[in-house]
Protein backbone atom coordinates (compact mmCIF):
# COMPACT_ATOMS: atom_id res chain seq x y z
CA UNK A 1 0.00 0.00 0.00
CA UNK A 2 2.70 2.09 0.95
CA UNK A 3 3.35 2.84 -2.75
CA UNK A 4 0.37 3.91 -3.55
CA UNK A 5 -0.04 7.02 -1.02
CA UNK A 6 1.49 10.25 -1.28
CA UNK A 7 2.68 10.77 2.31
CA UNK A 8 3.03 14.31 4.00
CA UNK A 9 6.96 15.01 4.29
CA UNK A 10 7.85 17.05 6.72
CA UNK A 11 11.42 17.15 5.43
CA UNK A 12 12.90 19.99 2.98
CA UNK A 13 13.64 17.55 -0.14
CA UNK A 14 10.41 17.02 -1.56
CA UNK A 15 11.64 18.72 -5.07
CA UNK A 16 13.94 16.49 -5.18
CA UNK A 17 12.40 12.82 -5.05
CA UNK A 18 12.32 12.37 -1.58
CA UNK A 19 15.97 11.97 -1.80
CA UNK A 20 15.34 8.87 -3.96
CA UNK A 21 18.31 8.05 -6.60
CA UNK A 22 17.09 5.97 -9.28
CA UNK A 23 20.38 4.92 -11.34
CA UNK A 24 22.65 7.19 -9.04
CA UNK A 25 21.46 10.29 -10.35
CA UNK A 26 19.22 12.67 -8.15
CA UNK A 27 15.47 13.64 -9.49
CA UNK A 28 16.86 16.89 -10.86
CA UNK A 29 19.44 15.32 -13.08
CA UNK A 30 17.25 12.92 -14.42
CA UNK A 31 14.11 14.96 -15.49
CA UNK A 32 17.04 17.41 -16.93
CA UNK A 33 18.35 14.32 -19.57
CA UNK A 34 14.69 13.54 -20.04
CA UNK A 35 13.82 17.17 -21.27
CA UNK A 36 17.02 16.96 -23.48
CA UNK A 37 15.70 13.98 -24.93
CA UNK A 38 11.89 15.24 -26.24
CA UNK A 39 14.25 18.64 -27.04
CA UNK A 40 16.43 16.61 -29.21
CA UNK A 41 13.71 14.34 -30.92
CA UNK A 42 12.37 18.25 -31.52
CA UNK A 43 14.87 19.91 -33.04
CA UNK A 44 15.62 16.48 -34.92
CA UNK A 45 12.12 17.00 -36.58
CA UNK A 46 12.53 20.29 -37.56
CA UNK A 47 16.07 19.26 -39.18
CA UNK A 48 14.14 15.70 -40.68
CA UNK A 49 11.53 18.30 -41.95
CA UNK A 50 14.73 20.28 -43.63
CA UNK A 51 16.51 17.40 -44.87
CA UNK A 52 12.33 16.19 -46.40
CA UNK A 53 12.46 19.59 -48.40
CA UNK A 54 15.70 19.51 -49.46
CA UNK A 55 15.09 16.49 -51.13
CA UNK A 56 11.84 17.28 -52.60
CA UNK A 57 13.61 20.62 -53.89
CA UNK A 58 17.03 18.94 -54.59
CA UNK A 59 17.82 19.97 -58.17
CA UNK A 60 17.26 23.63 -57.23
CA UNK A 61 18.32 23.64 -53.20
CA UNK A 62 20.42 26.78 -52.73
CA UNK A 63 24.05 26.35 -51.90
CA UNK A 64 25.00 27.44 -48.29
CA UNK A 65 28.38 28.54 -49.20
CA UNK A 66 26.64 31.11 -52.00
CA UNK A 67 24.46 32.65 -49.17
CA UNK A 68 26.59 32.82 -46.35
CA UNK A 69 30.05 34.50 -47.46
CA UNK A 70 29.99 37.92 -45.27
CA UNK A 71 31.98 38.88 -42.12
CA UNK A 72 31.69 41.42 -40.24
CA UNK A 73 34.07 44.69 -41.06
CA UNK A 74 35.28 42.78 -44.04
CA UNK A 75 34.44 43.22 -47.74
CA UNK A 76 34.79 40.38 -50.17
CA UNK A 77 33.62 36.52 -50.59
CA UNK A 78 34.42 34.42 -47.41
CA UNK A 79 32.02 31.42 -47.19
CA UNK A 80 31.78 29.42 -43.77
CA UNK A 81 34.49 31.76 -41.82
CA UNK A 82 31.82 33.32 -39.70
CA UNK A 83 30.03 30.76 -38.99
CA UNK A 84 32.84 28.26 -38.05
CA UNK A 85 33.64 31.48 -35.11
CA UNK A 86 30.41 31.06 -34.11
CA UNK A 87 30.81 27.15 -33.82
CA UNK A 88 33.87 27.67 -32.34
CA UNK A 89 32.69 30.48 -29.98
CA UNK A 90 29.69 27.96 -28.94
CA UNK A 91 32.29 24.85 -28.05
CA UNK A 92 34.85 27.20 -26.01
CA UNK A 93 31.28 28.54 -23.74
CA UNK A 94 31.10 24.69 -23.32
CA UNK A 95 34.37 24.04 -22.17
CA UNK A 96 34.11 27.25 -19.44
CA UNK A 97 30.93 25.57 -18.72
CA UNK A 98 32.66 21.90 -18.08
CA UNK A 99 34.91 23.42 -15.81
CA UNK A 100 32.61 25.05 -14.20
CA UNK A 101 31.26 21.94 -13.60
CA UNK A 102 34.41 20.69 -12.43
CA UNK A 103 35.18 23.29 -9.62
CA UNK A 104 31.83 23.21 -8.24
CA UNK A 105 32.97 19.30 -7.12
CA UNK A 106 35.76 20.81 -5.84
CA UNK A 107 33.69 23.15 -4.07
CA UNK A 108 35.44 26.00 -4.97
CA UNK A 109 33.26 29.00 -5.11
CA UNK A 110 35.80 31.86 -6.72
CA UNK A 111 36.17 29.22 -10.13
CA UNK A 112 32.55 28.16 -10.33
CA UNK A 113 31.77 32.16 -10.49
CA UNK A 114 34.51 32.88 -13.09
CA UNK A 115 33.81 30.33 -15.40
CA UNK A 116 30.47 30.61 -15.47
CA UNK A 117 30.94 34.31 -16.05
CA UNK A 118 33.00 33.40 -19.15
CA UNK A 119 29.89 31.00 -19.86
CA UNK A 120 27.66 33.94 -20.28
CA UNK A 121 30.16 36.08 -22.12
CA UNK A 122 30.40 33.16 -24.44
CA UNK A 123 26.54 32.87 -25.30
CA UNK A 124 26.05 36.73 -26.05
CA UNK A 125 28.93 36.70 -28.29
CA UNK A 126 27.13 33.97 -29.72
CA UNK A 127 23.43 35.37 -29.92
CA UNK A 128 24.90 39.04 -31.18
CA UNK A 129 26.48 37.02 -33.73
CA UNK A 130 23.14 35.36 -34.98
CA UNK A 131 21.68 38.29 -34.98
CA UNK A 132 24.29 40.13 -37.22
CA UNK A 133 23.93 36.89 -39.38
CA UNK A 134 19.68 37.53 -39.43
CA UNK A 135 20.66 41.36 -40.31
CA UNK A 136 23.11 40.38 -43.25
CA UNK A 137 20.30 37.26 -44.39
CA UNK A 138 17.16 39.62 -44.10
CA UNK A 139 19.11 42.84 -46.21
CA UNK A 140 20.49 40.75 -48.78
CA UNK A 141 23.40 41.76 -50.80
CA UNK A 142 22.71 41.32 -54.20
CA UNK A 143 19.20 40.97 -55.21
CA UNK A 144 17.69 39.02 -57.94
CA UNK A 145 14.62 38.23 -59.79
CA UNK A 146 11.58 36.15 -60.02
CA UNK A 147 9.74 34.57 -63.15
CA UNK A 148 5.84 34.38 -63.00
CA UNK A 149 6.26 30.43 -62.49
CA UNK A 150 8.01 30.86 -59.58
CA UNK A 151 12.30 30.83 -60.51
CA UNK A 152 14.35 32.87 -58.79
CA UNK A 153 17.58 34.12 -61.33
CA UNK A 154 20.29 35.92 -59.91
CA UNK A 155 23.39 37.85 -62.10
CA UNK A 156 26.24 36.67 -62.14
CA UNK A 157 29.37 38.36 -64.56
CA UNK A 158 32.39 36.62 -66.15
CA UNK A 159 36.00 36.36 -64.96
CA UNK A 160 37.58 34.60 -67.90
CA UNK A 161 38.55 31.62 -68.20
CA UNK A 162 40.12 28.81 -66.13
CA UNK A 163 42.81 26.01 -67.01
CA UNK A 164 40.02 23.55 -68.23
CA UNK A 165 38.86 26.24 -70.76
CA UNK A 166 35.46 26.99 -68.91
CA UNK A 167 34.30 30.18 -67.97
CA UNK A 168 34.26 30.90 -64.08
CA UNK A 169 31.75 33.97 -62.73
CA UNK A 170 30.94 35.91 -59.92
CA UNK A 171 27.53 36.75 -58.74
CA UNK A 172 26.84 40.80 -59.10
CA UNK A 173 24.68 42.89 -57.56
CA UNK A 174 21.40 44.78 -59.18
CA UNK A 175 23.24 48.12 -58.35
CA UNK A 176 26.33 46.70 -59.75
CA UNK A 177 25.09 47.03 -63.66
CA UNK A 178 21.36 49.03 -63.68
CA UNK A 179 22.03 52.50 -63.30
CA UNK A 180 19.56 55.32 -63.00
CA UNK A 181 16.37 55.91 -61.37
CA UNK A 182 13.21 53.49 -62.24
CA UNK A 183 11.97 54.07 -65.62
CA UNK A 184 8.68 53.16 -65.43
CA UNK A 185 7.59 56.04 -62.80
CA UNK A 186 6.52 53.55 -59.90
CA UNK A 187 6.34 54.92 -56.79
CA UNK A 188 5.83 53.34 -53.18
CA UNK A 189 1.83 53.70 -51.88
CA UNK A 190 1.98 55.14 -49.11
CA UNK A 191 -0.59 56.40 -46.57
CA UNK A 192 -0.87 60.05 -47.54
CA UNK A 193 -0.92 59.41 -51.71
CA UNK A 194 -3.51 56.52 -51.57
CA UNK A 195 -6.19 55.34 -49.73
CA UNK A 196 -5.49 56.46 -46.46
CA UNK A 197 -5.57 52.90 -44.54
CA UNK A 198 -3.34 51.04 -47.17
CA UNK A 199 0.46 51.14 -47.22
CA UNK A 200 3.21 49.31 -48.63
CA UNK A 201 6.42 48.41 -47.86
CA UNK A 202 9.98 49.84 -49.69
CA UNK A 203 9.77 49.13 -52.91
CA UNK A 204 12.85 48.47 -55.19
CA UNK A 205 14.70 51.31 -56.73
CA UNK A 206 14.72 49.35 -59.78
CA UNK A 207 11.92 48.51 -62.34
CA UNK A 208 11.99 44.81 -64.27
CA UNK A 209 11.96 46.81 -67.79
CA UNK A 210 15.30 49.04 -66.27
CA UNK A 211 16.59 45.48 -65.38
CA UNK A 212 16.35 44.09 -68.68
CA UNK A 213 17.72 46.79 -70.27
CA UNK A 214 20.65 46.71 -68.19
CA UNK A 215 21.08 43.25 -68.86
CA UNK A 216 21.04 43.84 -72.69
CA UNK A 217 23.04 46.27 -72.56
CA UNK A 218 26.10 45.09 -71.09
CA UNK A 219 27.25 41.43 -72.61
CA UNK A 220 29.22 40.26 -69.68
CA UNK A 221 26.38 40.44 -67.60
CA UNK A 222 24.27 36.52 -67.25
CA UNK A 223 21.94 34.70 -65.53
CA UNK A 224 22.98 32.69 -62.74
CA UNK A 225 19.61 29.91 -62.89
CA UNK A 226 18.47 27.83 -59.11
CA UNK A 227 19.54 24.58 -61.27
CA UNK A 228 22.07 22.67 -59.67
CA UNK A 229 24.65 20.82 -61.54
CA UNK A 230 24.60 17.02 -59.73
CA UNK A 231 28.03 16.43 -61.26
CA UNK A 232 29.81 19.88 -60.19
CA UNK A 233 27.71 20.92 -57.20
CA UNK A 234 27.09 24.41 -59.15
CA UNK A 235 24.56 26.35 -59.46
CA UNK A 236 23.69 26.35 -64.16
CA UNK A 237 25.07 29.51 -65.79
CA UNK A 238 22.50 30.38 -68.52
CA UNK A 239 23.55 31.46 -72.07
CA UNK A 240 23.27 35.20 -73.29
CA UNK A 241 19.90 33.57 -75.30
CA UNK A 242 18.33 31.52 -72.51
CA UNK A 243 18.86 34.08 -70.15
CA UNK A 244 16.95 37.02 -71.88
CA UNK A 245 13.95 34.70 -72.82
CA UNK A 246 13.78 33.95 -68.94
CA UNK A 247 14.11 37.72 -67.91
CA UNK A 248 11.04 38.45 -70.36
CA UNK A 249 8.96 36.55 -68.09
CA UNK A 250 10.07 37.97 -64.89
CA UNK A 251 7.51 40.25 -62.75
CA UNK A 252 9.05 40.80 -59.50
CA UNK A 253 12.76 42.63 -58.19
CA UNK A 254 13.65 40.59 -54.64
CA UNK A 255 15.96 42.30 -51.97
CA UNK A 256 16.96 40.64 -49.31
CA UNK A 257 14.85 37.87 -47.46
CA UNK A 258 11.45 37.54 -45.85
CA UNK A 259 9.01 34.73 -45.24
CA UNK A 260 7.16 35.32 -48.42
CA UNK A 261 10.26 35.82 -51.01
CA UNK A 262 14.22 35.50 -51.06
CA UNK A 263 16.66 36.22 -53.37
CA UNK A 264 18.81 33.31 -51.75
CA UNK A 265 15.83 30.49 -54.24
CA UNK A 266 13.59 28.80 -52.90
CA UNK A 267 11.18 30.64 -50.23
CA UNK A 268 10.89 27.86 -48.15
CA UNK A 269 14.53 27.53 -47.67
CA UNK A 270 14.79 30.99 -45.93
CA UNK A 271 11.95 30.00 -43.61
CA UNK A 272 13.36 27.11 -42.48
CA UNK A 273 17.02 29.35 -41.78
CA UNK A 274 15.07 31.90 -40.26
CA UNK A 275 12.89 29.03 -38.21
CA UNK A 276 15.46 26.02 -37.06
CA UNK A 277 18.13 29.12 -36.16
CA UNK A 278 15.91 31.29 -34.57
CA UNK A 279 14.68 27.96 -32.86
CA UNK A 280 18.02 27.62 -31.56
CA UNK A 281 19.03 31.17 -31.26
CA UNK A 282 16.02 31.05 -28.29
CA UNK A 283 17.23 28.25 -26.76
CA UNK A 284 20.62 29.67 -26.35
CA UNK A 285 18.75 32.99 -24.96
CA UNK A 286 17.00 31.08 -22.54
CA UNK A 287 20.77 29.13 -21.57
CA UNK A 288 22.33 32.79 -20.65
CA UNK A 289 19.37 33.72 -18.39
CA UNK A 290 19.35 30.54 -17.08
CA UNK A 291 23.09 30.45 -16.58
CA UNK A 292 23.05 34.04 -15.18
CA UNK A 293 20.20 33.08 -12.48
CA UNK A 294 22.59 30.29 -11.58
CA UNK A 295 25.55 32.42 -11.90
CA UNK A 296 23.91 34.72 -9.25
CA UNK A 297 22.97 31.87 -6.90
CA UNK A 298 26.39 31.14 -6.81
CA UNK A 299 28.07 34.49 -5.87
CA UNK A 300 25.37 34.84 -3.53
CA UNK A 301 26.76 30.90 -1.59
CA UNK A 302 23.15 29.72 -2.24
CA UNK A 303 25.00 26.05 -3.35
CA UNK A 304 27.88 26.48 -0.77
CA UNK A 305 25.45 26.42 1.77
CA UNK A 306 23.44 23.55 0.31
CA UNK A 307 26.65 21.71 0.35
CA UNK A 308 27.06 20.72 -3.38
CA UNK A 309 27.34 22.51 -6.55
CA UNK A 310 24.84 20.31 -9.01
CA UNK A 311 22.60 22.46 -10.00
CA UNK A 312 25.45 24.32 -11.94
CA UNK A 313 25.83 20.75 -13.33
CA UNK A 314 21.84 20.87 -14.50
CA UNK A 315 22.28 24.06 -16.35
CA UNK A 316 25.51 23.05 -17.64
CA UNK A 317 23.55 19.89 -18.90
CA UNK A 318 21.58 21.96 -21.07
CA UNK A 319 23.75 24.52 -22.02
CA UNK A 320 25.85 21.81 -23.87
CA UNK A 321 22.63 20.24 -25.23
CA UNK A 322 22.41 23.86 -27.09
CA UNK A 323 26.01 22.95 -28.42
CA UNK A 324 25.13 19.81 -29.25
CA UNK A 325 22.29 20.89 -31.54
CA UNK A 326 24.42 23.80 -32.77
CA UNK A 327 26.75 21.22 -34.23
CA UNK A 328 24.23 19.57 -35.90
CA UNK A 329 22.67 22.90 -37.70
CA UNK A 330 26.04 23.71 -38.97
CA UNK A 331 26.35 20.37 -40.68
CA UNK A 332 22.75 20.18 -42.42
CA UNK A 333 22.69 23.92 -42.88
CA UNK A 334 26.19 25.22 -43.68
CA UNK A 335 28.24 22.15 -44.86
CA UNK A 336 26.49 19.72 -46.20
CA UNK B 1 28.80 10.86 -8.08
CA UNK B 2 31.95 8.55 -8.26
CA UNK B 3 33.95 11.02 -9.78
CA UNK B 4 32.46 13.61 -6.90
CA UNK B 5 36.23 14.97 -5.83
CA UNK B 6 38.66 14.44 -8.39
CA UNK B 7 39.31 16.71 -11.21
CA UNK B 8 38.78 15.82 -14.66
CA UNK B 9 40.91 18.98 -16.04
CA UNK B 10 43.05 17.03 -18.54
CA UNK B 11 40.30 14.90 -20.19
CA UNK B 12 38.38 18.32 -20.73
CA UNK B 13 41.10 19.65 -22.78
CA UNK B 14 41.43 17.07 -24.36
CA UNK B 15 38.44 17.09 -25.63
CA UNK B 16 38.37 20.68 -26.97
CA UNK B 17 41.11 19.82 -28.73
CA UNK B 18 39.53 17.23 -30.67
CA UNK B 19 36.68 18.99 -30.96
CA UNK B 20 38.54 22.03 -32.51
CA UNK B 21 41.05 19.95 -34.73
CA UNK B 22 36.99 18.70 -36.33
CA UNK B 23 35.59 21.96 -36.28
CA UNK B 24 38.61 23.36 -38.18
CA UNK B 25 38.55 20.12 -41.13
CA UNK B 26 34.97 20.52 -41.40
CA UNK B 27 35.56 23.93 -42.34
CA UNK B 28 38.66 23.51 -44.18
CA UNK B 29 36.77 21.00 -46.75
CA UNK B 30 33.77 23.09 -46.74
CA UNK B 31 35.65 25.77 -48.44
CA UNK B 32 38.04 23.86 -50.84
CA UNK B 33 35.81 20.96 -51.22
CA UNK B 34 38.34 18.87 -52.76
CA UNK B 35 37.39 17.47 -56.26
CA UNK B 36 38.45 13.81 -55.34
CA UNK B 37 35.90 13.59 -52.51
CA UNK B 38 32.92 16.25 -54.07
CA UNK B 39 31.16 14.12 -56.56
CA UNK B 40 27.65 12.16 -56.53
CA UNK B 41 28.16 8.78 -56.38
CA UNK B 42 26.14 6.40 -58.62
CA UNK B 43 23.91 3.61 -57.53
CA UNK B 44 24.70 -0.25 -58.72
CA UNK B 45 22.72 -1.42 -61.97
CA UNK B 46 19.24 -3.00 -60.10
CA UNK B 47 20.69 -6.58 -61.32
CA UNK B 48 20.20 -9.38 -57.98
CA UNK B 49 23.71 -8.20 -56.00
CA UNK B 50 23.44 -4.59 -56.82
CA UNK B 51 19.83 -4.30 -55.34
CA UNK B 52 21.55 -5.64 -52.42
CA UNK B 53 24.00 -3.51 -52.91
CA UNK B 54 21.80 -0.44 -52.97
CA UNK B 55 19.65 -1.36 -50.13
CA UNK B 56 22.73 -2.04 -47.72
CA UNK B 57 24.87 0.93 -49.20
CA UNK B 58 22.06 3.36 -49.36
CA UNK B 59 23.30 5.47 -46.53
CA UNK B 60 25.98 6.49 -48.00
CA UNK B 61 25.70 6.03 -52.68
CA UNK B 62 22.75 9.56 -51.76
CA UNK B 63 25.57 11.41 -50.98
CA UNK B 64 28.84 12.05 -51.70
CA UNK B 65 31.68 11.40 -49.71
CA UNK B 66 32.70 14.43 -49.18
CA UNK B 67 29.02 14.78 -47.22
CA UNK B 68 29.27 11.78 -45.64
CA UNK B 69 32.11 12.52 -44.01
CA UNK B 70 30.53 15.58 -42.48
CA UNK B 71 28.37 13.47 -40.99
CA UNK B 72 30.37 11.35 -40.01
CA UNK B 73 33.02 13.77 -38.11
CA UNK B 74 29.67 15.37 -36.53
CA UNK B 75 28.50 12.19 -34.97
CA UNK B 76 32.00 11.64 -33.91
CA UNK B 77 31.68 15.90 -32.23
CA UNK B 78 28.43 14.58 -30.47
CA UNK B 79 29.98 12.04 -28.96
CA UNK B 80 32.66 13.74 -27.48
CA UNK B 81 30.24 16.33 -26.61
CA UNK B 82 27.55 14.24 -24.69
CA UNK B 83 30.34 11.44 -23.22
CA UNK B 84 32.79 14.03 -21.65
CA UNK B 85 31.08 17.16 -21.24
CA UNK B 86 27.65 15.88 -20.75
CA UNK B 87 29.49 13.63 -18.36
CA UNK B 88 27.24 10.40 -19.98
CA UNK B 89 30.45 8.69 -19.77
CA UNK B 90 29.97 8.59 -15.73
CA UNK B 91 26.72 7.63 -15.59
CA UNK B 92 25.14 3.75 -15.19
CA UNK B 93 25.07 2.04 -17.84
CA UNK B 94 21.27 1.86 -17.89
CA UNK B 95 20.56 5.39 -17.96
CA UNK B 96 22.78 6.80 -20.25
CA UNK B 97 20.92 4.17 -22.10
CA UNK B 98 17.46 5.06 -21.85
CA UNK B 99 18.28 8.75 -23.05
CA UNK B 100 20.80 7.77 -25.59
CA UNK B 101 19.35 4.61 -27.47
CA UNK B 102 15.69 6.56 -27.11
CA UNK B 103 16.86 9.39 -28.96
CA UNK B 104 18.95 7.48 -31.19
CA UNK B 105 16.37 5.25 -32.64
CA UNK B 106 13.30 7.67 -32.84
CA UNK B 107 15.70 10.26 -34.93
CA UNK B 108 16.96 7.71 -37.47
CA UNK B 109 13.25 6.33 -37.66
CA UNK B 110 12.14 9.62 -38.37
CA UNK B 111 14.61 10.65 -40.36
CA UNK B 112 14.53 7.65 -42.80
CA UNK B 113 11.12 8.16 -43.33
CA UNK B 114 10.93 11.93 -44.30
CA UNK B 115 13.65 11.64 -46.36
CA UNK B 116 12.36 8.61 -48.06
CA UNK B 117 9.41 10.63 -48.80
CA UNK B 118 11.26 14.06 -49.96
CA UNK B 119 12.34 12.15 -52.59
CA UNK B 120 9.35 10.43 -53.34
CA UNK B 121 7.66 14.14 -53.36
CA UNK B 122 10.66 15.19 -56.05
CA UNK B 123 9.74 12.47 -58.43
CA UNK B 124 5.79 12.34 -57.93
CA UNK B 125 5.27 16.30 -57.63
CA UNK B 126 7.73 16.12 -61.36
CA UNK B 127 7.73 19.77 -62.65
CA UNK B 128 5.73 21.63 -59.53
CA UNK B 129 9.39 21.19 -58.07
CA UNK B 130 11.71 20.35 -60.52
CA UNK B 131 13.11 23.93 -61.75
Amino acid sequence: MEANIAVPSEEKNTWNGGGKRPFGASYGKMMMWFFIVSDAITFSGFLAAYGLTRFKFIDSWPIADEVFTHVPFFHGSYPMIYVAFMTFVLIASSVTMVLAVDAGHQMNKKKVTFYMFLTIIGGLIFVGSQAWEWNTFINGSYGSVKTTDGKLLQFVTGDGLNDEGEMKFHQVALSDFVLGERTDGRVQHKKQNGLWFVEESTISPYSIDQIINAYNSNPNIFVKSELVNAEKKEKVVLSREEGAAQLAKTDLVVEGANLEVNEYGNTIFANFFFFITGFHGFHVLSGIIINIIIFFNVILGTYERKGHYEMVEKVGLYWHFVDLVWVFVFTFFYLV
Amino acid sequence: MAHAHESNLKRIWIVFGILSVITIVEVYLGIIKPDILNFPLKAFEPTFFGSIGNALLSPIIFTSPLNFLFIVLTLIKAYYIAWAFMHLEGEKKWFRRAAVWTATFLICYLVSLLLIEGDYLNSTLGPLVKW
